[in-house]
């Protein structure tokens, strides 16, 4: 069954065509890849995906419903939820603070309760404080629980988005460039990490320039060149696709 | 639990605080001054709630503050409301106003937010201005006593203990409001708005609604200020008012709820202590905001903080 359908979509900013007229389908439980050179529009495919664009045309099915046009809060509500390639951490917070507001929808959020500080809110919380310390363990972040997100390593900060992500219990999680700045031995956990994620039953869309990992974890790959698809299918089907090492590598002559 | 610990001892402080200083007060004076200092920290608590933690900028909070006043004027002066009834639709009516406004000027940013909040301040003041039928115009309007289930509160002393309360228990509703879900999203829209959306935050209703809260906070010392005062003008209002309650929010510390009071203290008993340059106020108070943003950005408080648990560190 397929989770999420992208039917045709495009995406313009002012005559330069991001994303045309691209299609493809995720299905339930895999890891799908989106790769591509710089520019071929991956990022912005994941903006119109999760609701921070709005398409210029095409359509966006998520479990067949149309969602294109919405906001995304209302995505995040229906079961999906996404990391940045440029980190959008809440560095005004502690750690564990940026995993609790990713489960934030699954919280007593009404207004009077909160300000009276009843019983039942201040409960909910610490339920959700533990919950979130055990997702930090999770990603392996266990010896920042009490840490300030502002005094944490680069590479802490990608897993913590990963983990405020997770915190709101999607369906789809969609990871945009995860192992982007690490080192190979930090690049190899987060693909620990990922590999753990689906497993767990969440469905991975995710964008990454290293092939190493992409191509030993993915169970379907998209690749995008101008923002157009290039090719699609299994890690074997697209390494072999002469379009696709054309366009990493360029052309002869 | 470290969290619950610095919650009830700062509050238990606040109210030591609040409770010892009178020792000191030689006259009633000195309880007028009191009273107007925690009459502002009100205000700056709730102000803190939009600046310090949700990171939007308001320079029109005078202008709710003035609405809360003359609503409570009017209604208790000439149409006889009792003066809790009065409050209560004063506030109701702000914060249905701030609710109006808040969505299309929220969308804004930075300057233009800014300039959006100092214009709705300036057409409040105006209007209290120009509309003498209502609100007396430039010369102002009396009121009586604010009087509730056969109780009067009047004087100085009597001021200072009731507003002192309303103090502590605006401090606590603030610290429930931050500790909470709502508050956590709150400063997430701070942190990274569209990190907040991608989780479900609502940022823009977030937004909105802690502008209300703020807002309303505004109005409610401002009924009590009216009837304290007996008298009322339409320069309460002004823009100058605004600077104010900012400057405080600012100096105090943002995203402080304790530094947010001592702002506002500071800066209610400064003027009275540098009564003899009067005519300089406002190049002081100049002063004060820009060295804050230059040697402390994150206010008095915070920066002490910081200070003493590097200290506590070095050991």
């Amino acid at each position: 069954m397929s989770l999420l359908k992208v039917e045709k979509l495009s995406k313009e900013f002012g005559g330069v065509h991001a994303v045309e007229d691209l299609t493809f389908t995720v299905e339930t439980g895999h890891i799908h890849s989106i790769i591509g050179p710089n520019g071929a529009g991956k990022t912005t495919l994941f903006n119109l995906i999760t609701g921070v664009y709005t398409p210029s045309s095409g359509r966006v099915l998520f479990q067949d419903r149309l969602v294109s046009g919405m906001k995304p809060y209302e995505l995040a509500a229906l079961g999906m939820s996404r990391t940045f390639q440029n980190l959008q951490i809440f560095f005004n917070m502690q750690a564990i603070e940026n995993v609790m507001v990713g489960h934030h929808l699954h919280l007593d959020r009404r207004f009077l309760p909160s300000l009276l500080r009843l019983p039942q809110v201040t409960r909910r919380d610490r339920e959700c404080r533990d919950y979130c310390a055990g997702l930090m363990e999770f990603v392996g972040l266990g010896k920042y629980l009490d840490a300030d997100a502002a005094s944490m390593p680069y590479g802490a900060l990608k897993r913590l988005e990963i983990a405020r992500a997770l915190a709101a219990q999607p369906k789809m999680l969609l990871l945009d460039e995860p192992a982007a700045g690490l080192n190979a031995t930090e690049s190899r956990e987060i693909d620990e990490v990922i590999k753990k994620v689906a497993s767990s039953g969440v469905t991975v869309v995710l964008v990454e320039h290293d092939m190493k990992m992409v191509m030993g974890i993915s169970d379907q790959i998209t690749a995008l060149d101008y923002g157009r698809k290039l090719a699609e299918g299994t890690p074997a089907e697209v390494r072999a696709n002469p379009e696709v090492v054309s366009a990493y590598l360029g052309t002869n002559g | 639990m470290n969290l619950m610990t610095a919650r009830t001892g700062g509050l238990a402080a606040l109210a030591i605080v609040v409770a010892v200083a009178p020792v000191g007060f030689s006259n009633s004076y000195f309880y007028d001054v009191g009273v107007n200092a925690m009459f502002n920290a009100i205000v700056c608590v709730g102000l803190n709630l939009l600046i310090g933690y949700a990171g939007q900028i308001s320079l029109g909070h005078a202008g709710f503050f003035a609405l809360g006043a003359y609503g409570s004027g009017i209604l208790t002066e000439r149409y006889g409301v009792p003066a809790i009834v009065a409050l209560t639709l004063s506030a109701a009516v702000v914060g249905i106003l701030a609710f109006a406004v808040a969505r299309p000027i929220l969308k804004l940013k930075g300057h233009y937010l800014a300039m959006a909040t100092l214009g709705i301040g300036i057409i409040i003041h105006i209007v209290l201005k120009t509309e003498a039928g209502i609100t007396g115009g430039p010369d102002g309007m009396s009121l009586g006593n604010f009087k509730m289930l056969g109780f009067t509160i009047k004087g100085d002393q009597m001021w200072y203990w009731v507003t002192g309360v309303l103090l502590i228990f605006a401090v606590w509703l603030s610290l429930n409001l931050i500790e909470s879900p709502v508050g956590r999203a709150l400063r997430a829209v701070h942190g990274s708005e569209v990190g907040a959306e991608v989780v479900g935050v609502d940022t823009s209703s977030y937004k909105v609604l802690v502008f209300v809260v703020s807002a309303v906070f505004a109005s409610v010392v401002g009924s009590l200020f009216a009837h304290k005062n007996g008298f009322i003008t339409p320069d309460i209002g002004s823009f100058f008012g605004s600077v104010h309650f900012v400057t405080m929010v600012v100096l105090g510390g943002m995203a402080s709820v304790y530094g947010a009071v001592v702002g506002a203290v500071i800066l209610t008993l400064l003027p009275q202590l540098l009564a003899v340059v009067e005519q300089y106020e406002a190049m002081i108070l100049g002063v004060i905001m820009m060295g804050t943003m230059i040697f402390m950005p994150k206010g008095l408080l915070p920066s002490l903080m910081i200070k003493l648990k590097s200290r506590e560190a070095g050991r």
